[in-house]
């Protein structure tokens, strides 16, 4: 258990009063430990329930186990308590950009922004959602169209201001996007994202390097053992598990999380979070 | 008989599996197997021990410990691996219509009885 997340959790047991559940549920939500932030900031709103903050985190934190519809009614809250509370605002318009209501998504967004003038992000985000609703309106869905991966891309993320807006939009909207998420090449080389142990330490390089040329080796074992196509590999360890997809031919995008998150789930978050690389690298080129 | 090979017939009889073998994690080498006539064992096995040794790696540096189940998903279908002790290696290799979780969890009741 990190340091951090040790002091927070005895300094709420000698006071269960204490607003400490604010710091350590969002600590456990950085860590991508989701089950267990929802219930240390649920726990806490049923103390705080006048607390706007509580139901903020509340709220990030049900959006990011993808429960939209309460996340939504947690920012409500959040804003019937606060009508300028930043986070809220932030993540409502998220769901309003996702849900395709532009307009709304816009309006909250410029909220979130007077309320931090200085978000470098949440200005990119502003200028990407403008961008969006001037741009001509989508042809009626073709059947070849729903197949293909949304169009709608999440143009930022629910973090806190990101100084790299590049590398925030390949990880824009999934869960504990600056850990948890290594996006890397065949040769074994970081393109983003970061990979932190149990201690803290940032381990990508060390990572990525042990996971060089591991596309060429499942697509071999896949082939030869009739299997077809690769698709992904999930590893299930003892105290976390990973998800490893190919976004591009050259490419390996490794998603991990604790051991709360369900093999099938992390599954759905790194395809997820496959779709969202492919456009960042398709933006490169 | 081969003292493995109930438990090998054991996991091999879930839907759509079409073989299960135990491996030695470190040569890639087939202790006991139980394949269809349509399965390469060695093939099976040193891909397996190999992809094995290189997922252990790197989820040890990621500070995840160590891996239980490992799925490799192809289009048309699927290789499990779960470790049954240091070393030995349990594969299972299905195809799209296996049962994964019935698989998985045969598997790892395998491995328990072969530690």
């Amino acid at each position: 258990m990190n340091d951090d997340v040790r002091t927070l959790t005895r300094q709420l047991a000698d006071d269960p009063a204490s607003l400490a559940f604010l710091d350590l549920a969002e600590l456990l939500r950085r860590r991508g430990q989701l089950d267990a932030a929802l219930t240390v900031a649920a726990n806490g709103l049923g103390r705080y329930g006048d607390l706007a903050d509580a139901h903020a985190l509340h709220a990030r934190i049900l959006a990011e186990r993808g429960d939209g519809d309460a996340a939504f009614d947690g920012w409500m809250s959040a804003l019937q308590l606060d009508a300028s509370h930043q986070g809220a605002h932030r993540g409502l318009g998220f769901l309003y950009y996702r849900s395709g209501d532009l307009p709304r998504a816009l309006r909250h967004l410029e909220f979130a922004a007077q309320a931090a003038p200085g978000d470098g992000g949440l200005r990119a985000a502003i200028e990407r959602v403008r961008a969006a609703a001037a741009a001509p309106a989508p042809a009626p869905e073709s059947s070849r169209a729903a197949l293909l991966p949304t169009s709608r891309a999440t143009p930022f993320s629910l973090d806190e201001e990101s100084g790299n807006p590049a590398e925030a939009e390949v990880f824009a909207g999934l869960d504990g996007a600056r850990d948890g998420l290594l996006l890397l090449d065949q040769h074994g080389l970081r393109l983003g994202g970061g990979i932190r142990d149990e201690d803290g330490a940032d381990v990508s390089d060390t990572v990525a390097a042990h996971l060089a040329g591991i596309s060429r080796e499942a697509a071999r074992a896949a082939r030869l053992l009739g299997l077809g196509e690769w698709q992904s590999v999930g590893v299930e360890c003892d105290d976390g598990n990973a998800h490893l997809v190919a976004p591009t031919a050259e490419t390996i995008l490794l998603t991990v999380r604790d051991v709360s998150v369900p093999a099938g789930r992390l599954g759905l978050i790194a395809d997820r979070a496959a779709q969202a690389a492919r456009r960042w690298l398709e933006g490169l080129a | 008989m081969n003292p493995h090979a109930s438990v090998l017939k054991r996991v091999s009889a879930v839907r759509g599996v079409r073989g299960a073998m135990l491996v030695s994690a470190p040569d890639g080498l087939v202790v006991a197997e139980a394949l269809m006539d349509d399965v390469d064992g060695r093939a099976i096995a040193a891909l397996a021990a190999a992809l094995a040794a290189r997922l252990r790696r790197a989820a040890g540096s990621a500070g995840l410990g160590s891996p239980c189940v490992i799925h490799l998903r192809g289009e048309a279908g699927a290789l499990l691996a779960v470790p049954a002790g240091e070393e030995l290696l349990l594969v299972a290799v299905g195809d799209r219509e296996t049962n994964l979780g019935l698989a998985r969890l045969e598997l790892l009741e395998a491995a328990r009885s072969i530690r």
